[in-house]
């Protein structure tokens, strides 16, 4: 039986057995192989960024180091003191951060997810969402300056603990309203029916019905973004700036304060090797810190899914 | 019948119910909590004018005095009030480009690396949170890195392209420690993460039958990829991309520490170098009169640069989502 | 090796099973399957859902390699040659056993190209244009598609695609083709049409195709292999199994096993 008039046009099909010379196969292999490269390479500068924070972090840690304040540096010193305060700086800071941030994020988020009704209005606030995300983080050092610090705006003082919570909270706020925008957005729609048709208040459905449910994604994205922010350092060096004192009364929110990654910082390019030690501990806690967060959030999303 | 009945029969209950109709109370908290949302979610607007207009009305000054000459000069002379960004803008634009160059081949090959079965899942699935950690490493710790151990050990080996491509205007000087080269390295590693991670996600949601069609015609694993996968997942990527470029551009910290800080133009990456972040990370908190307002003016074409790249980038994310 | 070679002696067997088991992550989906299907002829795979046949026919053409933890022991054999041998190559395989999807599937370019695509990657250096047109009448879509051949494959109908994937798997000539489940997701009519489709390729193909339509088996095949499912001790799930496998008509009308009867008189009702 004749098959199609133009069969013949097709090379002659092989037979079945695999020839790893085909220019097909040779072709498909080296491709799998350097693909599977790349996919080393890129897993590469974790490795290599953790091995050395370990390294030269791990070794520097000790009480001392943990509670006592640093030294200014000058001389070549045997030790550079500790990082106390940076430590407790670093919370202050993302404290304050956290405070300004979670509110309006969260109150956001509701507004997108249980009240728009994508209109303008709230696509507007999405896309400036995912822009606000977008500024680098510097741009939000640089207006917090313009406003808060240069102005001595706020009961005169100018670097100060709570100018660099407020550029913080800039760059929470974004992810946080995303967040929460998509985790209650998760929730089912008939939670919320069955709330509205015991004839339950929006504000009482939103609270006690639809908020709980999406408790642990909405949870999570806000450690998160905390994470991020406790790392950041582009908008703390002109707004928090830096100090060598203990934050020894409340009114010290308004006077600069140390953090970590600030620290890490400023004793980096100091000439120093006591300095640098310092610089390497404080990055081994704040990797800790960072790192412990995110597996912690994957397993408790993870556990959430099964 | 008898069921309806029942009902009938049924004591009349609802004076039992004490907030059958409702109080002004729970109508006042209602409509208070709706306006507090609303007022917040308004938040996000106000930051983001608040930020534009303070950084335009911040540079406005220096706009007037230098205007576009600004971009396409690199004096910067704090005593005679001179200023021009070209060596920090140019610098912006080779950091994150060169960083693109390379971070793309290699997050989006990592990315179809993950999402084809060529090792198993579990494998896959720790290089896929081994890559996303990555981006949960500070900034700061990166810099740190790269001064103390990733710049010291690439010296011979940028003093060898040096030597052996000087002749190219990009390798022309001796790599000295801090430059431009390091810098595009380090950015090479901040962006990997974004690049693979949405390039996974839109590769994974490529449908699952495309792929059946093209083996089943008896396409190879490659052919499918770059031919149905990869085209069908593009417009992700290239999302991806443009964000991961944004993230280049204003990414601060690792690139102040790593690139010299040089505010003298060279074509050269070996040599030193400046961005636009890493100038205003240097001389923001110091500056005073013209100096401000010319960083001012810098910051704006940053945030110019940023914020284009972004919203094409949400723009391309977008119509992947609408395409199946 | 040319095709033609093996269509001069008739009934020639097509694809051989021996003893073929195969296993998702360990648990077994079908077991100790025999069964030879024969050139040229339709064979319709029928049964309850869960006894396998998808899984069967996937095996043919090596599909299941796309999903993990899938495993196959025992022979399938194409003329001979056992398939999942080390040394045979799966593309290969594919080039020469076609498949038809359950939903259509056609690729995100426009009508022209997805004919076009698999017919170049298969090293097609013929007329392309008169390629397409041929494969788009074979599948009875010509008609629908000759004025917008350059439009998205995702414009057509959900039956006109499925014939446009039909279309796409003639124009590299394989030699068998396989359907699964092809008219599921489609409308009465529309799934007439592939029927008749099918009627017109069988000439010139062997097909298999997976149905749970019996009307669908006994209206378009010469020979039906009929499935079950068992519950099996020590196993979680489901374990198919073939029950029996002959000509259409003896199967439908005067079946061997009770089994293959009470499922038969159970759908016709």
């Amino acid at each position: 039986m004749e098959r199609m008039s133009n069969s013949g046009t097709y090379k002659k099909k092989g037979d079945l057995y695999y020839n790893s010379l085909l220019s097909r196969n040779l072709y498909n292999n080296s491709l799998t192989f350097i693909s599977g490269i790349l996919a080393i390479i890129a897993i590469l500068p974790l490795i290599l960024v953790l091995t050395y924070v370990v390294i030269n972090g791990a070794s520097e840690i000790n009480l001392a180091v943990l509670t006592q304040l640093p030294e200014p540096p000058g001389e070549d010193l045997p030790s550079a003191g500790g990082i106390g305060n940076a430590i407790i700086g670093t919370i202050v800071v993302s404290g304050i951060a956290s405070l300004i941030a979670i509110p309006i994020g969260v109150g956001g988020g509701i507004y997108l997810a249980e009240y728009s009704r994508g209109g303008t209005f709230s696509k507007f606030i999405r896309f400036g969402a995912n822009v606000l995300s977008g500024v680098p983080s510097i741009i939000a050092g640089v207006c917090i300056y313009s406003v808060i610090v240069s102005t001595r705006i706020i009961l005169g003082s100018n670097f100060s603990a709570l100018a660099g919570g407020i550029s913080l909270s800039i760059l929470m706020l974004p992810t946080i309203i995303k967040t929460t925008d998509e985790g209650l957005k998760l929730v089912s729609d008939d939670l919320r029916k069955a709330a509205l048709g015991v004839g339950a208040s929006k504000f009482v459905t939103v609270s006690q019905i639809t908020i709980p449910a999406a408790f642990t994604p909405i949870g999570t994205g806000i450690v998160l973004a905390l994470a991020r922010a406790a790392g950041e350092t582009a908008p703390l060096i002109f707004t928090a700036l830096f100090s060598f004192y203990w934050l020894d009364s409340p009114e010290g929110i308004l006077q600069p304060i140390a953090t970590l990654s600030v620290l890490i910082y400023n004793f980096a390019i100091e000439p120093y090797k006591a300095q640098n030690e310092l610089a390497w501990a404080a990055s081994f806690l704040l990797v800790a810190f960072v790192l412990s967060i995110n597996l912690l959030t994957r397993w408790i999303g993870k556990r959430g899914k099964h | 019948m008898s069921i309806y009945g029942e009902f009938l029969v049924l004591p009349k209950t609802t004076d039992l119910y004490l907030l059958r109709s409702r109080p002004p109370s729970e109508k006042l908290i209602d409509l208070t909590f709706r306006n507090v949302v609303i007022s917040m979610a308004a938040m996000v607007a106000v930051v983001l004018f608040g930020i534009l207009v303070l950084v335009f009305t911040g540079s406005v000054e220096s706009m007037g005095r230098y205007g576009l000459r600004f971009l396409f000069t690199s004096d910067w002379n704090p005593v005679n009030n001179d200023y021009g960004a070209f060596a920090a803008i140019y610098g912006t634009i080779v950091t994150s480009t060169f960083s693109l160059l390379i971070a793309v081949p290699l997050g989006v090959g990592a990315a179809i690396f993950i999402t084809e079965n060529i090792i198993p899942t579990r494998i896959r699935e720790a290089i896929g949170i081994m890559v996303e950690l990555l981006a949960a490493i500070p900034s700061v710790v990166l810099g740190l890195w790269a001064i103390y151990v990733m710049e010291p050990f690439l010296r011979p080996l940028l003093s060898g392209l040096h030597e052996y491509l000087g002749w190219i205007p990009f390798f022309s000087t001796k790599p000295i420690g801090p430059g431009t080269l390091p810098a595009i390295l380090i950015l090479v590693i901040m962006i990997l993460p974004i690049i693979t991670s949405i390039s996974r996600d839109s590769l994974n949601q490529v449908p699952k039958k495309l792929r059946e069609a093209s083996y089943g015609i008896g396409a190879t694993r490659w052919t499918t990829i770059f031919k149905v996968i990869v085209p069908a997942a593009v417009s992700g990527i290239a999302g991806g991309v443009l964000l991961a470029l944004g993230r280049a551009m204003g990414e601060t910290m690792a690139v102040t520490m790593i690139i010299g800080n040089s505010n003298a133009f060279n074509w050269s990456i070996l040599s030193p170098g400046y961005t636009i972040a890493s100038m205003l990370a240097n001389q923001f908190g110091e500056a005073d009169g013209a100096q401000v307002s010319s960083l001012m003016y810098a910051a704006f074409v940053l945030m110019v640069l940023t914020l284009a790249v972004n919203v094409v980038a949400q723009w391309l994310v977008k119509r992947l989502s609408l395409k199946y | 090796m040319d095709s033609k070679a093996t269509h001069n002696t008739s009934p020639q067997i097509c694809i051989g099973m021996e003893n073929v088991t195969i296993e998702y992550n360990g648990s077994p989906a079908v077991r100790n399957i025999y069964c030879d299907i024969p050139s040229e002829k339709v064979t319709a795979l029928i049964g309850p859902s869960g006894c396998g046949k998808s899984t069967v026919l996937r095996s043919f053409n090596r599909m299941n390699d796309l999903i993990e933890g899938c495993t196959l022991k025992g022979k399938v054999l194409f003329e001979g040659k056992d398939i999942y041998a080390k040394n045979v190559d799966p593309v290969e395989v594919r080039r020469r056993i076609g498949m038809v999807f359950q939903q259509p599937n056609p690729f995100p370019k426009s009508i022209y190209e997805n004919i076009a695509f698999g017919a170049r990657i298969n090293g097609y250096t013929g007329d392309m244009d008169n390629l397409v047109e041929q494969s788009l009448k074979q599948a009875a879509v010509w008609e629908e598609c000759k004025d917008k051949l350059n439009e998205s494959g995702y414009s057509l109908s959900g039956g006109q695609q499925q014939r446009l994937c039909i279309a796409r798997t003639i124009a590299t000539q394989p030699e068998v083709i396989l359907m699964d489940e092809p008219c599921s997701a489609l409308d009465p009519i529309s799934t007439l049409k592939i029927e008749e489709t099918i009627h017109e390729l069988k000439s010139r193909f062997t097909i298999v195709i997976v149905t749970h339509n019996m009307q669908q088996a006994l209206r378009v095949s010469d020979m039906t292999a009929f499935y079950n499912a068992e519950e099996t001790i020590g196993m979680s799930g489901k374990v198919g199994y073939l029950v029996e496998f002959s000509e259409t008509q003896k199967i439908f009308n005067s079946p061997k096993e009770k089994a293959t009867q009470d499922y038969i008189q159970g759908k016709f009702g």
